[in-house]
């Protein structure tokens, strides 16, 4: 590479030659497009963050129903517009830890059941009122009301007491938690002023953009705001967000350089996609996974041979290769992956075993076929699945009658009713939160009807336990527990997939929720 | 009273009838949708307390014929109530998407209607030769084509490999009404590419029916030129099949596009629709309902009534 070359790129990094030109230049001097490409790719991102630009950004997940108000955010695109507007208390960072935000620092009273949020000053909101340790307790107030309906709620349930003294926030736990700041992560608890209780659905935050227009369904458009506190956060003057929930659409969009950001790549063009000219793949291992769930209670699943018969006749691998081309990483029929803080990699990874799936059926007495519902919007690719799953299992001589069911109403109907069906989990930030959703016998959504007392004693000791070496065991015998003996068959985890084009760059992998846990757009930059 | 204001008074008034009954169907058929808005909403997050609260909260919990008089009432009166996932006026959001539609549906017919009427004129006078085979088997293959496989296809020729027009067709009022059309270019030739079959087929056979009348035998020998005999003698007398397949076809515009709004992004009335029939959004869905059975019903009543106008026997009665 000639120094003429590389002045031009230096240059063209730091904004001085638009991209342009610069692809013109490097073609005159025999570089070709695509490497010229790269190479700024890589100029840039050592040249550290350019301001400037509009990032357009095509995302699957939203509908004509959303709404601004954070209590009702539970598709993709509400979580993304919620981030790029909002800023919740703590953050956890790239690599797992506690980052403080609107709370600049936090400590935890010995017993973990009075944590103390020292509220950072010099924060305003979008209509210029300073952000205050009232109106963060006022947020968290609304949350916690039944009548708000905030997809928060489970996670306030466990706070007692919420008060303000001066510049901090304290709040009182019922039960010791150790993991409440991780929880007050939840992209749902973006602070509001007077925490919303005035008009939820106004769009003021206090996070690095605010919201032009609102078109929900359509598209969410932003400008910088710019008294936000944090300089390294927030480098496009504006943000576009188009709802494209097609995925063909999507990924033209992409190509034609219509839009420089998506989400929700299907793992079955990922490959192409990340072959066509200046478009990057960014995969990233989660929490989420993919599922069949029995209930524990309900004939024939109560009998715990016919549950373990089950989980040896999937083939995990080969679903894994199959429905998620690989995007994914293996289920072990508990919840919990390495993505998880204080997960034990030593569980045995549960395989295909048709043999001894032969030996479980056979000793749990049942016969005849037994009936297993899907169907496409329980996950991506959730028919093929359990397809798959029929065939396996046909090999142990157990026979599976696939009932495929209406994606409308899914959730209502099929879901947490019947005893046998397809499903998904998004994850959660931390072990004790997963547990507590849905595998708790008292849980909001024990969609595995499973009622275990050893295992909720080890739930609410672990979840006051301050000694990590302690706590990790607890989760250990948890999760074995789960594994052996409850409902639910986890085959296989999913990647999120997301890709960008080489007109942004600033891509750094974060193990939380899409799109870099949604900073993407406060955090990527322009190279043009 | 002239017998044709009688028959296009006694026209609307099977028309509104109608519309009273599609109402009538419209309610019922969103109360028999399994699970309710509640529950919708609420998602797989939903607990026992949360749903009692939301269906208090929406006053689903009252008699379904008074809630199907309030709402028709209010309807009559243009208030169509709000949204009751995100608390919107109705009015307001679909006047904006309703008119994106009407905007899509109206640039397609600018350039489908005249372009089939005259492409069966034309396949007429070139009857079975070339021009003909060639005009029915392009227009019967595009019509034989999924509309999103069509619409893939555009995208990927015009939009991804020559960057002619842009794959993503959201349109907003900040922009031009040369950047709007420019936005939906792609959109309006699948749609164009769609009905352009049916009603050149139809124009065709209707014209080919009237052209074994004596009279056109007279026009004929009276050396007329042959495209005038078909556009001057042959085509008033059949008006009536082309105009009520023309506004088939218009309804179907306007009342049967979510597929490819959904393709090329374009926020219009369908998958408004569909975003809030799978919310159980009911006041939306009945709206929504309303507004298409008016379209459907309105645009029917005007084939009729122009089939009436243009029979001289009606026009001209004894």
């Amino acid at each position: 590479m000639n120094d003429e070359f590389q002045y031009l790129l230096n240059r063209t990094a730091r904004g001085k030659l638009d991209r342009r030109s610069f692809m013109g230049r490097a073609a005159a001097l025999g570089v070709a497009g695509a490497t010229a490409g790269s190479l700024l790719g890589s100029a840039a991102l050592a040249q550290g963050p350019r301001r400037g630009g509009t990032l357009t950004m095509g995302m699957q997940g939203g509908e004509s129903t959303n709404s601004l108000d954070p209590a009702a955010a539970q598709s993709q695109v509400p979580f993304a517009y919620l981030k790029i507007m909002g800023e919740p208390l703590i953050n956890i960072d790239d690599n797992g830890n506690l980052e403080g935000r609107v709370a600049e620092e936090f400590e935890a009273s010995a017993d973990a059941m009075t944590w103390r949020f020292k509220i950072r000053s010099g924060i305003t909101f979008h209509n210029g009122q300073p952000l205050t340790a009232e109106d963060c307790a006022q947020t968290l107030r609304r949350h916690s009301d039944e009548d708000s309906q905030s997809g928060a709620l489970g996670i306030m349930r466990g706070i007692s007491n919420i008060s303000t003294d001066g510049d901090t926030l304290i709040l009182e736990t019922s039960t010791p938690n150790a993991d409440l700041p991780y929880l007050l992560s939840d992209y749902h608890l973006m602070m509001q002023p007077n925490g919303g209780f005035d008009d939820p659905t106004a769009g003021i935050f206090s996070g690095p953009y605010k919201i032009v227009d609102n078109e929900p369904g359509v598209r969410h458009t932003f400008e910088r705001f710019e008294e936000y506190w944090d300089s390294s956060m927030g480098h496009f003057n504006a943000i576009e967000l188009l709802v494209i929930n097609d995925a063909t659409a999507r990924n033209s969009a992409l190509q034609s350089g219509q839009v420089q950001l998506v989400n929700r790549v299907p793992p079955t063009v990922a490959g192409l996609l990340g072959r066509a000219p200046g478009i990057s793949i960014q995969t990233t291992a989660g929490r989420g996974h993919y599922v069949f769930i029995m209930h524990c209670n309900t004939a024939p699943f109560d009998n715990m041979d016919l549950r373990l018969a089950l989980k040896h006749a999937i083939n995990r691998e080969d679903m894994l290769d199959r429905i998620l081309r690989g995007y994914g990483s293996l289920g072990n029929d508990m919840p919990i992956n390495a993505s998880y803080p204080l997960f034990d990699n030593t569980i045995e990874q549960r395989t295909y075993d048709p043999d001894q799936a032969r030996f479980y059926f056979e000793r749990s007495g049942h016969s005849g076929p037994i009936d297993l519902r899907t169907a496409d919007g329980a996950f991506a690719g959730a028919v093929e699945a359990a397809q798959l799953f029929q065939e396996s299992a046909a090999a142990a001589g157990i026979e599976l009658n696939i009932i495929r069911e209406p994606n409308d109403g899914y959730w209502s109907e099929v879901w947490n009713t019947e005893p046998f069906c397809a499903s998904y989990w998004g994850g959660r930030p931390v072990q004790d939160q997963m547990y507590s959703t849905a595998y708790v016998s008292d849980a909001d959504w024990n969609d595995t009807r499973f009622f275990n007392e050893r295992f909720d004693s080890l739930l609410y000791e672990a979840r006051g336990e301050l000694d990590l070496t302690r706590r990790k065991e607890l989760y250990s015998e948890m999760g074995r527990i789960v594994r052996d003996e409850g409902g639910l068959i986890n085959p296989m985890f999913n990647d999120f997939i997301d890709a960008h084009n080489d007109q942004i760059t600033g891509w750094v992998s974060n193990p939380n929720l899409e799109l870099m846990d949604g900073l993407a757009p406060s955090k990527m930059w322009s190279t043009e | 009273m002239h017998p044709i204001v009688k028959l296009v008074t006694q026209r609307l008034a099977l028309g509104l009838l109608l519309l009273f009954a599609a109402s009538v169907l419209i309610f019922l058929g969103t109360q028999i949708l399994p699970g309710d808005v509640a529950q919708a909403i609420l998602g797989q997050s939903a607990t026992p307390e949360a749903l009692a609260n939301m269906r208090a909260e929406m006053g689903l919990d009252r008699p379904a014929i008074t809630r199907y008089f309030e709402w028709l009432f209010n309807a009559l009166q243009g208030d169509l109530g709000t949204a009751l996932s995100n608390g919107r006026d109705i009015t307001e959001s679909i006047a904006s998407r309703l008119t994106n539609t009407l905007f899509l549906a109206s640039v397609a017919a600018v350039v489908s209607v005249p372009l089939a009427i005259f492409l069966g004129l034309f396949a007429v006078r070139f009857r079975d030769r070339w021009p003909d085979r060639l005009i029915s088997a392009i227009t019967l293959t595009s019509i034989s084509l999924p509309e999103f496989l069509l619409g893939y296809i555009m995208m990927y020729v015009f939009a991804v490999k020559l960057s002619w027009f842009p794959s993503v067709s959201t349109i907003n009022d900040s922009m031009s009404f040369l950047e709007k059309l420019n936005a939906v270019a792609l959109p309006a030739l699948v749609l164009t590419l769609v009905v352009l079959a049916h009603m050149m087929r139809m124009t065709r056979a209707a014209i080919l029916n009237v052209m074994q009348s004596a009279y056109i035998e007279t026009a004929e020998l009276k050396g007329l030129r042959r495209f005038n005999v078909i556009a001057r003698h042959a085509m008033p007398n059949s008006i009536a099949p082309i105009v009520n397949v023309v506004m088939l076809n218009l309804a179907y515009l306007v009342v049967g596009v979510v597929v490819i709004e959904v393709v090329f992004v374009y926020p219009g009335m369908g998958q408004y629709l569909v975003d809030h029939v799978s919310k159980r959004d009911v006041p939306v869905v009945q709206a929504c309902g309303l507004i298409f059975a008016t379209i459907y019903i309105g645009l029917n009543l005007v084939a009729d009534v122009v089939s009436i106008l243009s029979n001289p026997r009606l026009r001209h009665p004894k």
